[in-house]
């Protein structure tokens, strides 16, 4: 029954109008660009990115980087959702979670296209494999990851499923598996800082401030990428969202890049103001090394997105205009994206190891993957969105087939 | 953390050997070129595997050796020797930073020819200048004569901690450390995630960006499984103190190489070795002490200059 009623709501989710199909069409064709070049990198090797033994995690480690953040973030919008009760947000928090799932998938694929034995990804799964746990942290990022994706799907497809059968969810039911979702997603991206943090080779990672700030970020671009995603909905669809709810978020995001950029210009002080080598690397993102700047245009980029963006977010006259409020979300997103992006892995290798500079930047493939894996995001999402809407909306209702 | 590896193989084995079969008809071509894709797929990692097991992917490998370079190449298995723990001293006051060694490396231990990969960097420092200024040293000097008077020079290579951050990182166990103390690495158990590369503060391991390239005429025939055997695609390499000959009483190329008698090397557990004479005699230092690494590879000076 279960069964046959899904495959009914994924016929119908196919169905739309011209729009729909054009812009799926436009997602495939990224795709298959991307896949297009991810099989030349199958067949030729790492050697077509840019990353070499000295920058040994590029473009691809970034996006990944920059993903688990979102992900994170849909906790943001299940904590006042469930634990205050917060009824505009509550409504929208099963969007929030599709986009986690959705973040999460990404995540995956990144990491699958960096690896350079792709059909050796065995070898890393509990029991089947030698995973190596508890020692490495890439092994423990590989159980909260996709701990994280089950979660979510669970509790995303739970609430579809009483949905549409007419009834409202099971707290009791549901309530524990939310209730860990918290924590767990805190976890995936602390997990995610700590594989970086945990490296003494690395002084540009190796400081106790990446956590916290991996946080910090991911409370800004997350919901800031929702509250653009939220608006489409409510354009595109017969969902109501209220305004209430965006600007509830939006409040947060202040909150949360007050506490980002705290952190950042403490890390900034320590870095310049005790001056040792370690802070080579900074050195290098701000300002160039030796003659080597190929990051300084981008970083100041973010610093200024990320400024200008808080202080939009701070005011609530501001962040209240949407016109605004979108600059500012699309500002914070780049800004976001760039820092926590290449802007923290790069200079972890630069200066490597051994002092020498190798300065990288994405090469032609290595943005066509990411691109088709970019697009991949988006048609999983909007596939997940055009499966749960009718049943979110009450437009398609499954006769109860058992009498309680 | 190195024995949890050895857990029972046999029901992820019958699994994995399900999950092929069901696998096998959609995805990949089984035609005779790939008869033995299934094999190198479903390979065991090196520790988990018996004997006869190991036997069988010996002359399976060997076989694929063979087929591409045309030449017979043995794949050796020899064990760590009792009581051996291998130590490496590097006399700086000597080093003439000629490169001789990396070379010698690169012939003994089968690396790429193109792209190149070498697994010993030699750097050169300005005398008079920050004492082993990593940041400021030279990787890629080319003068027309070493030594230069106004430089010193300093190889590294694989450390071969005694505390090895790569093999804690290794989210696969691909990598470990030997009873005699070789950081070694099972190729066809490494995913190429490389945070092995990241967390290693030496820079001593290499990645196959592209399929390693060694014409067979240039193949040294004489390998071992977790040393100098070809390498594939996508897998990282390193030093291994060429654990093909140390485990045979041999010298490390570079040893034998070094024209000024710079490199020594010996058993750290055998009170009489040159290497625990240098250690005891000399003013010896290691590098980035600080991390707690405690690598077994000694700089020292035997005089001064």
């Amino acid at each position: 029954m279960i069964i046959r009623n899904f495959l009914i709501a994924w016929k119908l989710s196919l169905k739309g109008d011209k729009k729909f199909y054009a812009w799926l069409t436009f997602l495939v064709i990224l795709m298959a660009i991307g896949a297009n070049a991810y099989i030349s990198q199958m067949n030729r090797g790492l050697i077509v990115t840019a990353m070499r033994d000295q920058v040994s995690w590029g473009f691809y480690i970034s996006n990944f980087t920059f993903l688990v953040g979102v992900a994170a973030a849909a906790v943001l919008l299940v904590v006042p959702a469930y634990l205050y009760d917060f009824k505009p947000i509550k409504e929208i928090v099963l969007f929030g979670e599709l986009l986690a799932i959705t973040a999460i998938t990404m995540c995956i694929m990144f990491i699958m296209a960096d690896m350079g034995q792709p059909w050796r990804v065995w070898h890393l799964m509990p029991f089947i494999g030698t995973m190596n746990f508890p020692a490495s942290l890439l092994a423990w990022d590989v159980l909260v990851l996709n701990g994280y994706l089950a979660i979510n799907t669970a509790i995303a497809f739970y609430v579809l499923y009483r949905l549409s059968i007419g009834k409202e969810y099971r707290m009791s039911v549901i309530g524990p598996l939310i209730i860990l979702s918290i924590p767990w997603a805190i976890s995936i991206h602390t997990v995610t800082a700590f594989l970086y943090n945990g490296l003494s080779a690395r002084p540009f990672w190796n400081a106790s401030i990446l956590a916290p700030r991996f946080l910090a970020s991911a409370f800004c671009s997350g919901p800031a990428l929702m509250i653009i995603v939220f608006q489409l909905i409510r354009k595109l669809s017969e969902v109501e969202i209220e305004d209430r709810a965006l600007f509830k978020i939006a409040e947060l995001i202040a909150y949360a890049m007050g506490i980002n950029l705290f952190l950042l210009g403490a890390e900034i002080f320590k870095e310049f103001y005790s001056g040792s080598i370690h802070s080579a690397p900074i050195q290098y993102l701000y300002f160039g090394l030796h003659g080597h700047a190929k990051l300084v245009p981008w970083i100041w980029t973010a610093t200024l997105l990320n400024l200008t963006a808080f202080f939009i977010f701070l005011f609530p006259k501001l962040r209240e205009n949407f016109t605004i409020l979108n600059i500012a979300c699309f500002f914070m997103i780049i800004g976001i994206y760039i820092e926590k992006g290449m802007g923290l892995v790069i200079p972890g290798f630069i200066p490597d190891t051994l002092g020498e500079i190798y300065e990288y930047s994405p090469s032609s493939t290595e943005v066509l993957v990411t691109v088709g894996i970019w697009a991949t995001g988006a048609l999983i999402y909007t596939m997940l969105l055009k499966f749960s809407l009718p049943i979110y909306t009450g437009k398609l209702r499954f006769q109860k087939y058992k009498e309680s | 953390m190195s024995n949890s590896c050895r857990r029972k193989g046999i029901n992820r084995r019958a699994f994995l050997q399900g999950a092929a079969a069901g696998l096998a008809g959609m995805t990949l071509p089984l035609d005779n070129a790939h008869a033995s894709f299934w094999d190198a797929f479903l390979q065991k990692h090196f520790r988990e595997m018996n004997d006869t097991e190991i036997k069988k992917v010996i002359s399976r490998l060997e076989k694929e050796c063979e087929e591409k370079y045309k030449k017979v190449v043995s794949i050796g298995t020899e064990k760590p020797l009792p009581g051996v723990q291998f130590g490496y001293g590097l006399d700086l006051s000597r080093c003439i930073g000629c490169r001789r060694c990396v070379y010698a490396c690169v012939e003994e231990n089968n690396q790429s020819l193109d792209p190149q990969i070498h697994w010993i960097s030699v750097l050169r420092f300005k005398k008079g200048d920050k004492w082993v200024d990593l940041e400021n040293s030279e990787k890629y000097y080319n003068p027309e004569k070493v030594p230069q008077k106004e430089y010193f020079y300093m190889p590294v290579q694989c450390q071969q901690c005694e505390n090895p951050p790569c093999v804690r990182a290794c989210p696969t166990q691909a990598t470990w450390k030997e009873p005699d103390g070789i950081v070694v690495i099972d190729y066809n158990w490494c995913i190429g995630c490389r945070y092995c590369m990241a967390a290693c503060p030496y820079g001593a391991r290499r990645f196959n960006w592209a399929s390693p390239n060694r014409p067979a005429e240039k193949l040294n025939p004489k390998t071992h499984y977790l040393g100098n055997r070809p390498r594939y695609k996508g897998v990282v390499e390193k030093c291994t103190f060429c654990i093909q000959r140390t485990r045979n009483g041999r010298y490390p190329a570079c040893v034998e190489i070094c024209p000024v008698g710079a490199r020594k090397f010996g058993n750290l557990l055998d009170p009489n070795s040159e290497i625990r004479y240098a250690i005891e005699h000399k003013r010896v230092f290691r590098l980035k002490e600080d991390l707690n690494t405690y690598p077994k590879f000694y700089y020292f000076f035997a005089y001064g200059r």
